[in-house]
């Protein structure tokens, strides 16, 4: 890490009071991706900075040396010059080919282009939230994307309704989701973590509610995620609280819009097959225990803003809501 | 050939001095207003998980303090200028077409007041108060905002609203644009005019050029909207991106509709309390025309995460980077106007050097953001906030600030007071600094903006903090500018004609001017007509009495009257109701017909 970043995260955490870790940092880049753009941007932010105390410095030395004093005499009336203004014409353009020149090779470099053996993942922005599909595994997901360490993924983004935009920003740069439309982002994650990320587009009511979690896996602990997403969903045993729950999922209006594998095909939310094994729920908004859940189920739009969720009519009973936790928390 | 007293005189006025106050007290009403919605934003946002305001309702307030600032207060407080300026800076007696000019201040009244009436009528929509404002952004991206996901009146208000106010503008575009070339006084050459005139002409192209484009971008929304087409809806085959191409086509000359005004206004203080002419005049004024003429070709810039391809994107850096030029000239103009000279640390001193400093903040932020890999980290956080206000409220605000203190006593006959002017600047100066300044980093570590709250876990809880902190210093810096312009009506000292030695025309007359403006048209011969130079002597002012009578066209009621009609004229699609469209067309015609035949004699 460069360390004027060091200086600059000393300032924000001194600041912050406690501050960190910072689970949104673009300046801690955690992939090839974000790691090409963050070199780019501390190459301009030099510039800039140097450029910033030249013309800064200039403006106050003038302002304090030719100030108003007694006796001063009349200032001579100049209009111009010629060469020095050629001068400050020129600098500034001989300065912005530094800038220019790189941005080119970044820009080509990150256009979204990824070797075959990639894997490729569409995005596709919701109202409000986030679906994965794993086209080659033939695996869908919600909310909580992973990845491989080490592995190229690219990503071909997409919205289903209005336009969002998918950032991870720890990961690398966003990209519009936009409806009809597909875009590509590609990068190699160098580091074990989970990352958080959302919607970087206004896209209505809930905005800032649609929240995302990458999760980089080491290879083999993607492998076994992967294997545990394709099996078929867990089958709550007979004479459980699970069993009942999913008898009231079935019979209710959850069916219209999610899917779970073999029990209901709905589209419009998220994918419930393995619900239980994602760590939040809600896209990224609260943790995935039951009374998070219960509360979620009961009345979705006092959590989220404009939720498509709304609340039963006629509501569900507490006992049937406490059924439902427990079978969507069996899914794992 | 005395002044006309009284409201009626004030409703009916076409005098541009009278036209340029009411567009200042308008304007600044409408920018406390805008402030009042930043406060309530930035309660919100002073800690995670905010509670203040609901989703909905910090949509609208994010929504309209944009338009409000933009369109309400900050191209309206240049047009106040415009209007009480430019034509004492060119040596006339009036704009070249006082009634249209009189019409373009109504036009504008009653688009904002349509424009903020949203935020009370409500329960005529079956809705609650604070529930059909605006609330798809400034931007207004579709297709969000199409009916389909944005069912209620909030965007209706804003399209119509907008709609109108582009009227205005264009309006006064070309009024203003046929003034400075056609009512120039003997003399007055192209490269003699003020520099102020110069970027006020630069601006008046800008918008008579780019508000055409946004009014085709409503227009297919509005038709969307109300009538069913398909210009941004996907399912329709068609796409929402093109909203955003014509939306930024506009939005960015707009960028510069906003800042070139000021830079005037610095490019008019900066000499006359140096007491040295402005450096490299012609250079100035070019570099002024460039800005204007390249900001129509970086207006995807805007749209680098958009996915344009890499070619497209090259380009739009390029142009982007490239207009740092022409930007960098003026500022190193500018200082060198400074260098050399006797400064004198007036208040408006002091906020056209603040602009400088500020400025070149904004600026150079600009620059990380036109390098467009380095704009995917940065588009839509509150990095981008940060320049914006940098280059709007360190810039413009900061300009037009210098402009009220440097032209008041011209406009009132009152000078401001200095101790309270100087507390202003510096408090709205560390103000600005603590508000927008931390918004780099909470930028940076990951905070998007248009978000009515965030997760603690994010860690910019105390930078918020730090930032709403400078947002109250700003609003407390305000509170004091209001007392110095209400003490200066009885506590002001009376100002001369000249109260600071300028070298142009306004401070060749009383302070304020009379009615006619010049009791004898001047004959210009230099730029700097009331300096004397090594090659010339100062002009002798015109005589305070009129050597003969002048005549001075009297008022018209029917601008308002035709000015009343578009916004009655929107209330038919708000509120489906057919008659009130023919009521609305009815006013217009009838007004624009009888000022058309309304004679100009008293």
């Amino acid at each position: 890490m460069p360390r004027y970043r060091l200086w600059l995260l000393t300032v924000a955490l001194w600041v912050a009071g406690c501050g960190g870790p910072f689970p949104q940092t673009t300046l801690e880049p955690r992939s090839d991706f974000g790691s090409v753009i963050d070199q780019l941007f501390t190459g301009i932010f030099w510039w800039a900075a140097g450029v910033f105390l030249v013309v800064e410095t200039l403006l106050v030395i003038t302002l304090i040396r030719f100030r108003h004093r007694e006796g001063r005499p009349a200032p001579k009336p100049t209009h111009g010059h010629t060469l020095m203004e050629i001068a400050w014409t020129l600098a500034p353009a001989a300065i912005l080919v530094f800038v220019a020149v790189p941005t080119v090779r970044t820009i080509f470099a990150t256009a979204g282009e990824a070797p075959a053996d990639a894997l490729k993942v569409d995005v596709i922005g919701h109202q409000w939230w986030w679906e994965f599909r794993y086209r080659e595994l033939g695996l869908v997901t919600a909310n909580e994307l992973h990845v491989p360490l080490g592995r190229a993924v690219q990503l071909s983004i997409t919205s289903a309704d209005v336009i969002h935009a998918f950032w991870a920003p720890p990961l690398g740069g966003k990209r519009d989701a936009i409806p009809g439309h597909v875009n590509r982002i590609a990068f190699r994650a160098d580091r074990v973590g989970v990352y958080d990320g959302q919607c970087a587009e206004f896209c209505g009511a809930s905005h800032a509610n649609m929240r995302l979690r990458v999760v980089v896996d080491s290879d083999s602990g993607f492998g076994r995620w992967a294997t545990v997403q394709l099996a078929g969903p867990a089958a709550p045993a007979a004479g459980t609280l699970a069993e009942r729950g999913k008898a009231v999922f079935a019979r209710s209006a959850c069916i219209g819009c999610h899917t779970i594998q073999g029990v209901s095909p709905g589209v419009i939310g998220p994918n419930l097959t393995h619900v239980g094994s994602r760590a939040t729920i809600a896209s990224g908004l609260f943790p995935n225990d039951s009374a998070h859940l219960a509360s979620w189920i009961a009345d979705a739009p006092a959590l989220k803003p404009g939720s498509l969720m709304t609340r039963m009519k006629p509501p569900l009973k507490d006992d049937d809501i406490a059924a439902l936790v427990a079978y969507l928390a069996s899914l794992k | 050939m005395s002044e006309a007293r009284g409201l009626t005189s004030w409703l009916t006025t076409t005098d541009h001095k009278r036209i340029g106050l009411l567009y200042f007290w308008t304007a600044l009403a409408f920018f406390l207003i805008g402030g009042i919605e930043a406060l309530f934003i930035r309660v919100q946002l002073a800690q995670p998980n905010g509670q203040v305001v609901s989703a909905e309702t910090y949509n609208q307030l994010f929504t309209m303090h944009g338009t409000t600032m933009i369109f309400l207060a900050l191209m309206p407080l240049g047009a106040s200028f415009f209007n009480y300026m430019v034509p004492l800076q060119i040596g006339a007696r009036d704009v070249a077409f006082p009634r249209l000019n009189a019409f373009s201040y109504w036009v504008f009244l009653f688009g904002g007041l349509l424009l903020n009436a949203s935020w009370f009528v409500g329960p005529l929509f079956h809705a609650g108060m604070l529930n059909v404002a605006p609330d798809g952004g400034w931007f207004g991206y579709a297709n969000l905002t199409e009916r389909q996901y944005s069912p209620g009146p909030n965007i209706d208000f804003w399209v119509l609203g907008l709609q109108i106010l582009g009227i205005s503008s264009l309006a006064a575009g070309f009024n203003f644009i046929v003034t400075i070339l056609n009512m120039r006084a003997p003399g007055m050459k192209m490269m003699r005019l003020p520099a102020f005139t110069w970027m006020t002409l630069v601006t008046q192209f800008l918008i008579i050029t780019a508000f055409p484009v946004i009014t085709v971008g409503l227009a297919f929304l509005m038709f969307d909207r109300f009538f069913g087409t398909h210009f941004y809806v996907r399912e329709a085959g068609a796409t929402p991106i093109l909203w955003q191409h014509l939306f930024w086509l506009f939005g960015h000359p707009e960028v510069y509709i906003l800042i070139l005004p000021a830079m005037g206004v610095v490019s008019d203080v900066l000499p006359t309390f140096s007491r040295k002419p402005l450096f490299g005049y012609p250079v100035v004024v070019y570099s002024g025309i460039l800005i204007g003429l390249m900001s129509w070709g970086v207006w995807s810039h805007h749209m680098f995460a958009v996915g344009l391809g890499p070619i497209a994107d090259s380009v739009f850096a390029a142009t982007t980077m490239l207009i740092a030029v022409p930007t960098g000239v003026k500022i190193f103009n500018w200082i060198a106007t400074l260098w050399g000279g006797d400064i004198r640390g007036t208040t408006a001193l002091h906020f056209a050097v603040g602009f400088i400093a500020m400025f070149i903040i904004g600026g150079l932020s600009g620059v990380t953001h036109a390098s467009p890999p380095a704009d995917l980290q940065q588009t839509d956080t509150y990095y981008v906030v940060a320049h914006i206000h940098y280059v709007f409220f360190g810039g413009t605000i900061f300009g037009l600030f210098a402009g009220v203190y440097y032209w008041w006593p011209k406009m009132t006959g009152r000078l401001l007071d200095e101790t309270l002017g100087k507390v202003h600047f510096w408090l709205q100066f560390i103000g600005m600094n603590l508000a927008f300044f931390p918004m780099h980093l909470i930028g940076l570590l990951g905070m998007p903006r248009r978000v009515y709250t965030y997760a603690p876990e994010l860690g910019v809880g105390t930078l918020n903090l730090v930032s709403t902190i400078g947002a109250f210093l700003i609003a407390l810096s305000i509170l004091i500018f209001l007392v110095n312009l209400w003490r200066s009506r009885t506590h002001g000292q009376p100002a001369p004609n000249d109260p600071w030695g300028g070298a142009t025309l306004e401070w060749s007359v009383s302070s304020p001017p009379p009615v006619y403006n010049f009791s004898v048209i001047p004959t210009v011969t230099n730029r700097l007509p009331r300096w004397s130079t090594e090659r010339h002597g100062p002009m002798r002012d015109p005589p305070a009495v009129p050597p003969e009578p002048i005549h001075v066209p009297g008022g018209s009621w029917w601008p308002m009257v035709a000015a009343l009609g578009l916004p009655v004229l929107a209330l038919a699609p708000l509120t489906q109701t057919l008659w009130v469209a023919f009521v609305g067309a009815a006013l217009l015609i009838a007004g624009v017909y009888a000022w058309a035949f309304q004679p100009f004699e008293v």
